[in-house]
């Protein structure tokens, strides 16, 4: 600790600032391993997912227990300092993103999973934990955790709270919100309350759902209760071909329209599709104009009649090429490509931005021919995923950030999107977030008025607005701004 | 704004106290009723149902029972079966039952809750009138929207407290095509370990119910799925169509169990709690996780009963409602309770007392 506190006092260029005295304070309460401040070292915190933006902070924190969290929290507090919380950092949307003069707090040593109880179908985790880590360890039990974002495999629960992550089984197993019970929050003065419960509601409002999905501007989760499910006997996935995006929408609607409710049903388009079997090799169909895997899960016997019902319904819908998994492994190698679609894309391209829309579905037509018109307007080439069943779509645009340009072009162009998908009637962000990324169409999707409540909302948990300031729900200046200069049309 | 939203508004602007009300079928719900009554019933009408999106979007006056009939036709329904405590569902008309506001307001749900979610796990969006009059959407129509605060399930189950609601969207699921009812011989205790074992097994429970010795269980899905379930978990089939009224009876709390003037207790639990040494009848539902009682209690012995076991007791319906008819909240969540108030409902115009003497 000493050994910190000198070298923090001792940096070039800090005596006698306050960036100084936070962080002497601060190394008083932290150990020097848990408290960085030199530029190399606060590098990796720049930024999340969304790379393009980027803030260097004065400090991240990287505290060990709940102690230390509120140390940290009531230091900063007092001295108006702003806090950003941070998992695993693979938001795509900004929200962990530093903002200038504050402390990252990061819950990456909350790695805990303190209990699984099989009889109650509940997991007690510590925040960091990740959320294929508790599927791993419940499946001994026969259980999992069933929101499956497709970073899973890094992606932390409290990341998943922050912001109500889903994945591709949500339509018939929810999202994060239907998922989480109880957390334990710290507010940002340091306060400690119990919000939700192991029952199966708790008095007064209903916080639990305003704390999932609000993107760490509320307070601190420092422990979460999730909810177990019994992992299903079976699952198959049926792969379809089709000649137009709009034949698989319709084959969507059919599906829904029948009474099933497929454990996943997702589609990708033709650019898509090609990057993914460059890189997994699934055997996909590259001739098609888009490709949709439909899935069922649940006893042998179910699965063999929802199968074969929705094959016929697909068939009969315009689809051919049909490829049912005869195997897990076959199973997996089908969804090991649609859940690395965007690394896929990644390697066909230098940069690119992933939109987040959410459309009513009979509306996909309509959306599809417009993205394609716009990626032909700005010059850029797009890929669509699409979680078909709940209308969420992901556009991803495609660019290379050295030329010069190109960076504002996608920008513009995503920003095109997201307006396109709140004038058919949807939402700028599916289950990634607003964080900085989508700020300012959160003015073209909500009055002047519902900011307001948004802001009011925050002060009922945090009246200084320390923590994670800037993101999520713009200022009334924000949105001036954007509708002078704005593509709002 | 229609006529009727701006009469709504100016009821509201001139800052009295309102009595939110649809049906009127949960008036016996929360703390004392107060203010002037403002009855939604004439601002109703389903406004949107796209059954291949599911979702269904109406006022809040439309009555609970329109809407469900409506779901029917498209053989879809709202899966978490929310009360009408009124005559439509055991085969009278909507006059006098529940509305999709009141419903939403109350944010109470039936037998299915434990297996598919609460109202709260439905509710997409609403549009809401604040204390100043101002009209506010949240949330939407679609299933996945992370933009902005998730203000509209916040509003669920606040007892009209945070505003006046104008319009609701749901999600709604298909109906199941196979449906079994099966009565097993058990006590408390054996019921209460069965059932959460089979939960934790993938087996199409829907709902289950224990009272005098006898668990009656749902088993609801796919045909394959529910056939299997049963040859697994044995017992005795009931009848579809005296399923169908037990589980309806159930829902509505039409059953002798409910009847009679005798205060009626809620009690929110783990599901996994044993058997509670509990002053009067018990009826369990949701899989053990919601228990009712019957008969005057010491308010304050199980409470803290409620509490030590991971949950709370609510006073559902009947007597003395000065002891608190929820738990009371721990000072810090009641502060934050109270900003959120003060900040939707500034001049305490919207159902004051109904949840929490402070709110």
């Amino acid at each position: 600790m000493s050994q910190s506190e000198h070298t923090a006092a001792s940096a070039p260029g800090l005596a006698g600032t306050d960036r100084e005295a936070l962080l002497t304070e601060l190394a008083h309460l932290l150990p020097s391993e848990a408290l960085l401040f030199a530029d190399e070292e606060l590098k990796p915190y720049e930024c999340d997912g969304l790379t393009a933006y980027r803030c260097l902070p004065w400090a991240v924190a990287l505290p060990h227990n709940d102690e230390q969290v509120l140390a940290v929290l009531k230091v900063c507090y007092a001295r108006h300092v702003p806090v950003v919380v941070r998992g695993a950092g693979t938001g795509l949307s900004g929200g962990a993103t530093p903002v200038v003069r504050g402390v990252v707090l990061s819950l990456a040593k909350f790695m805990r999973i303190l209990e699984i109880d099989p009889a109650a179908r509940l997991a007690r985790v510590q925040p960091g934990v990740r959320n294929l880590a508790i599927s791993e360890a419940a499946a001994p039990c026969g259980l999992y955790y069933a929101p499956d974002p497709s970073s899973q495999i890094a992606c932390t629960i409290g990341g998943n709270i922050a912001e109500n992550a889903g994945g591709v089984h949500c339509l018939k197993y929810g999202l994060t919100l239907h998922n989480v019970v109880r957390l334990r929050v710290a507010l940002m003065n340091g306060e400690v309350m119990e919000i939700g419960s192991h029952a199966l509601d708790t008095p007064g409002y209903d916080l639990l759902a305003l704390m999932i999905g609000s993107e760490g501007m509320l307070g601190v989760v420092l422990e979460a209760t999730v909810r177990l499910t019994p992992k299903p006997r079976t699952a198959q996935v049926v792969m379809a071909s089709f000649d137009s995006a709009i034949e698989a929408g319709n084959a969507v609607a059919a599906i829904i329209a029948a009474g099933i409710l497929p454990a996943g049903l997702e589609m990708m388009d033709k650019l898509a599709t090609a990057a993914v079997e460059d890189f997994v090799r699934a055997g996909y169909d590259l001739t098609a104009a888009a490709i949709l895997l439909a899935e069922s899960d649940g006893t042998a016997e179910e699965v063999a009649d929802e199968i074969a019902v929705m094959s016929t319904l697909l068939e009969n819908n315009g689809a051919r090429n049909l490829r049912i998994s005869q195997s897990e492994a076959e199973r997996l190698k089908y969804w090991a490509g649609r859940k690395a679609a965007f690394p896929a894309v990644g390697r066909i391209t230098p940069d690119y931005l992933c939109m987040d829309g959410t459309i009513p579905r009979k509306h996909l037509a309509r959306v599809l021919t417009r993205i394609a018109e716009l990626s032909a307007e700005f010059r850029l080439r797009c890929a669509n995923v699409f979680h078909a069943g709940d209308g969420n779509l992901h556009p991803l645009i495609m660019f290379d950030a050295r030329n010069p340009g190109e960076l504002e072009r996608a920008i513009a162009f995503g920003a095109r999107i997201l307006e396109l998908s709140v004038e058919v009637g949807g939402t700028i962000t599916g289950e990634h977030g607003v964080g900085i990324e989508k700020i300012k169409q959160m003015c073209v999707q909500f009055s002047a008025e519902e900011l307001d409540a948004f802001h009011a909302v925050k002060a009922a948990f945090d009246p200084l607005a320390l923590l994670n300031p800037g993101k999520a729900v713009p200022t009334p200046r924000h949105c001036s701004e954007y509708r002078l200069t704005g593509s709002a049309r | 704004m229609s006529d009727r939203v701006a009469e709504f508004r100016s009821r509201i602007l001139e800052r009295r106290p309102l009595r939110l009300r649809g049906g009127g079928s949960k008036d016996f719900y929360g703390g004392p009723l107060a203010g002037e009554i403002l009855d939604t019933r004439h601002y109703s009408g389903i406004l949107g149902y796209e059954p291949t999106e599911l979702v269904i979007t109406a006022r809040a006056g439309t009555p609970l029972g329109e809407i469900e009939s409506v779901l029917a036709t498209r053989r879809q329904c709202i899966a978490c079966e929310p009360p009408q405590f009124g005559t439509a569902a055991l085969g009278g008309t909507f006059v006098g039952g529940a509305t999709i506001g009141g419903a939403v307001a109350a944010g109470l749900s039936g037998p299915r809750r434990a297996a598919v979610g609460s109202l709260r796990d439905f509710v997409l969006g609403v549009k809401l009138m604040d204390g100043e009059g101002r009209e506010l959407k949240f949330g939407g129509q679609v299933m996945k929207n992370v933009a902005g605060f998730d203000v509209s399930r916040l509003v669920t189950g606040s007892l009209g407290t945070l505003g006046l609601i104008l319009e609701v969207s749901l999600k709604v699921l298909p109906l199941p095509l196979a449906d079994t009812t099966l009565r097993f011989e058990m006590t408390q205790d054996q019921a209460l370990a069965a059932i959460n074992r089979w939960a934790g097994q993938p087996v199409p429970l829907a709902a289950s119910c224990w009272q005098d010795n006898v668990l009656t269980l749902r088993l609801s899905g796919a045909p394959a799925a529910v056939t299997v379930a049963c040859e697994k978990l044995g017992g005795e089939r009931v009848v579809d169509a005296e399923a169908e009224r037990f589980w309806a009876a159930l829902r509505e709390q039409a059953t002798s169990f409910f009847a009679g003037d005798a205060p009626l207790w809620r009690l929110s639990l783990p599901s996994v709690t044993p058997p509670l040494d509990l002053p009067g009848p018990v009826l369990i539902e949701w899989g053990g996780a919601q228990r009712w009682l019957r008969g005057a209690v010491d308010v304050a012995g199980l409470r803290e009963t409620a509490a030590k076991a991971g949950g709370h007791a609510t006073l559902f319906r009947g007597g003395d409602k000065a002891g608190g008819v929820f738990a009371p909240l721990p000072p810090a969540l009641m502060e934050v309770h109270r900003r959120l108030k003060q900040s939707f409902d500034p001049y305490g115009v919207f159902n004051p007392g109904r949840l929490y003497p402070e709110l």
